[in-house]
């Protein structure tokens, strides 16, 4: 925990527009180690902005701007995109919200997993199909064989989400930006997968951003937790202290998920207020 | 109202065959909201897409209200019953805005006071008015989600087939959603088949859950037995306490 891996300090991004300008980060400020850092919050809150800001990954006409974003001491704020593609795959990477989008359609998963193996290890064809059916097989893909052979229109929605982790994780990075990783995750897949990240995190050191809408996961499988609202980070706290959160926000967010255990007729719901994002 | 038997789901990828769906059957009636949980690839999406007439499918029985759902027109379904789709930026034409998504329905079934429809569609769903000319890559992953239940609702139609509706939302908006679906069902008995992988969400808004594995149905439960974890199969009970959440012991 000691050691920085990233370090963010008043990150702001905006799309401007004819109709207006967003501001879909507003001076966000963390630090990450070699830990699990969980980010919860508002839907449009600004969680995947800010994870595609830090990998320089921002569509136009976005808008970034930072006192400082390092990554092991690198300066990587102005960089141009021929060195982004040195850093990204190999050293950080980030599992896009939408798996299904950001695979290719035309393109056998079993070779998009092979390529970035290739890309990035630089092993051959048959080491690179070993390692893909192997990490396909450790995301508890029931038939790897099979599912290796699949175009993304023929995958269910949570094979698509294991097919893009596995492709994520064959390049062995050392930062992973994990977007609403296992949302299409049944609990019990959904915990096989956590297991690997987080035997990454303890055995390889690797620095893991976690974002969740799922309270119960972030709280018990994350170290600290960054809670975003209206682009701002407006608290951080313990995993585990989650649920004794001091912002109205965050104790609203918890009172509004619904429960197993106990029968509700309604669900609260928030009251926003406008004083938060001062 | 909706009746299910038999049904049979199977793909063919290259030379290999999959069977997605093995006799499957279940029965939901008015007003009723059934629940599907399960293994990631156990069929549910491919249930929903059978139901919706959307893919091929063998059944000894598969009617609503009585009626064979082939037997019915394409925009005579529509008119019955939408379906949210599991993956929202798939199901969004890129090039549309939210308004012309939204305005599509209304102009195919010629209805009137379309602004009136669309804007209250958006708010429904706890959208803004910002959000009105944007296009599906210009929001966030949740808000897609929300224009694609808006598009659901904004026919009112008696069924609604929602393939993990929530599951790109923050639990805050997911409240606003769920008590949305839960006072539709009040007001004109909106029937719904709901698959969800949040086994809380489906004991709040469902009366009976099916639970899939490698294409069956292995075990249909009440909310109440769920909520008590009196379950018949060991998947059941090993769902209830993966749910409880991530453990670093093992
Ligand atoms: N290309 C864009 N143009 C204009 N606005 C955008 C664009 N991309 C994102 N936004 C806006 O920026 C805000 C933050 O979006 P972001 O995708 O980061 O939210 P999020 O916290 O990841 O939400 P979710 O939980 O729903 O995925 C949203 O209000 C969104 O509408
Ligand atoms: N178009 C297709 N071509 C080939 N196989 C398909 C196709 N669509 C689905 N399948 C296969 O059918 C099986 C069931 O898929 P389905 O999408 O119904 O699962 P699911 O229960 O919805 O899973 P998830 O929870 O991950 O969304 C999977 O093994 C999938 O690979
Ligand atoms: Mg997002
Ligand atoms: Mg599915």
């Amino acid at each position: 925990m000691s050691e920085i891996l990233l370090d963010v300090q008043d990150l702001n991004v905006s799309f401007p527009s004819q109709r207006g300008t967003t501001k879909a980060v507003r001076n966000a400020s963390f630090t990450l180690g070699r830990e699990r850092l969980g980010i919860v919050g508002e839907s449009g809150s600004g969680k995947s902005t800010m994870g595609r800001a830090i990998l320089g990954l921002t569509p136009s006409p976005g808008i970034v701007t930072a006192k400082k974003i390092t990554f092991n001491g690198e300066n990587l704020l102005g960089r141009s995109e021929a060195d982004w593609q040195l850093l990204r795959g190999r050293r950080m990477t980030m599992v896009m919200q939408d798996p299904k989008y950001s695979l290719n359609p035309v393109m056998k998963i079993g070779h998009q997993i092979g390529e970035t193996c290739r890309l990035n290890l630089g092993v051959t064809g048959q080491e690179a199909q070993r390692r893909s059916l192997a990490m396909l097989d450790a995301v508890k893909i029931r038939d790897p064989d099979r599912v290796y052979n699949l175009y993304p229109h023929e995958l269910s929605g949570g094979m698509g989400q294991r097919a893009m982790i596995a492709m994520m994780l064959v390049a062995e990075p050392d930062l992973l930006i994990a977007d609403e990783p296992t949302s299409a995750l049944d609990v019990t897949v959904q915990n096989e997968v956590l297991r690997i990240l987080d035997a990454l995190v303890r055995d390889r050191g690797m620095g893991l951003i976690f974002i969740s809408h799922n309270l119960t996961v972030v709280s018990s499988f994350c170290d600290r937790i960054l809670v975003m609202y209206g682009g701002k980070i407006l608290e951080e706290c313990k995993a585990k202290e989650l649920h004794h959160a001091k912002h109205p926000y965050t104790q609203a967010l918890i009172a509004a998920a619904p429960s197993l255990y106990e029968r509700r007729a309604e669900l609260a719901t928030v009251v926003r207020n406008p004083e938060w994002l001062k | 109202m909706i009746d299910v038997e038999n049904l049979n789901v199977t793909f063919k990828s290259g030379n290999a065959l999959m069977h997605a769906v093995r006799d499957v059957s279940f029965f939901v009636e008015e007003g009723e909201t059934f629940g599907i949980v399960g293994e990631s690839g156990s069929g549910k999406s491919s249930v929903l897409r059978a139901i919706a007439g959307l893919i091929e499918s063998t059944h000894s029985k598969l009617s609503i209200n009585g009626k064979p759902t082939s037997a019915r027109q394409a925009r005579e379904n529509s008119r019955l019953m939408q379906m949210v789709f599991q993956d929202p930026y798939g199901s969004l034409h890129p090039r549309h805005t939210v308004d012309s998504i939204l305005r599509e329905a209304l102009i195919i079934h010629s209805i009137d006071n379309q602004d009136k429809c669309i804007l209250k569609a958006i708010a429904d769903v706890g959208l803004g008015v910002e959000h009105r000319y944007r296009y599906p890559h210009q929001l966030s992953g949740g808000q897609r989600q929300r224009v694609a239940i808006a598009r659901a609702l904004i026919l009112s139609p008696p069924i609604l087939l929602l393939d993990e509706p929530t599951s790109a939302l923050d639990v805050s908006v997911q409240a606003e959603i769920l008590n949305l679906l839960g006072r539709l069902r009040e007001s004109y008995s909106l029937t719904n088949i709901l698959v969800s992988h949040d086994l809380a969400v489906v004991a709040h808004l469902c009366s009976r859950i099916a639970v899939m594995q490698f294409g069956r149905i292995v075990e249909v439960i009440s909310a109440e037995d769920l909520r008590r974890g009196k379950t018949k199969e060991a998947y059941t009970a090993e769902l209830i306490f993966a749910s409880r959440g991530f453990s670093r012991v093992s």
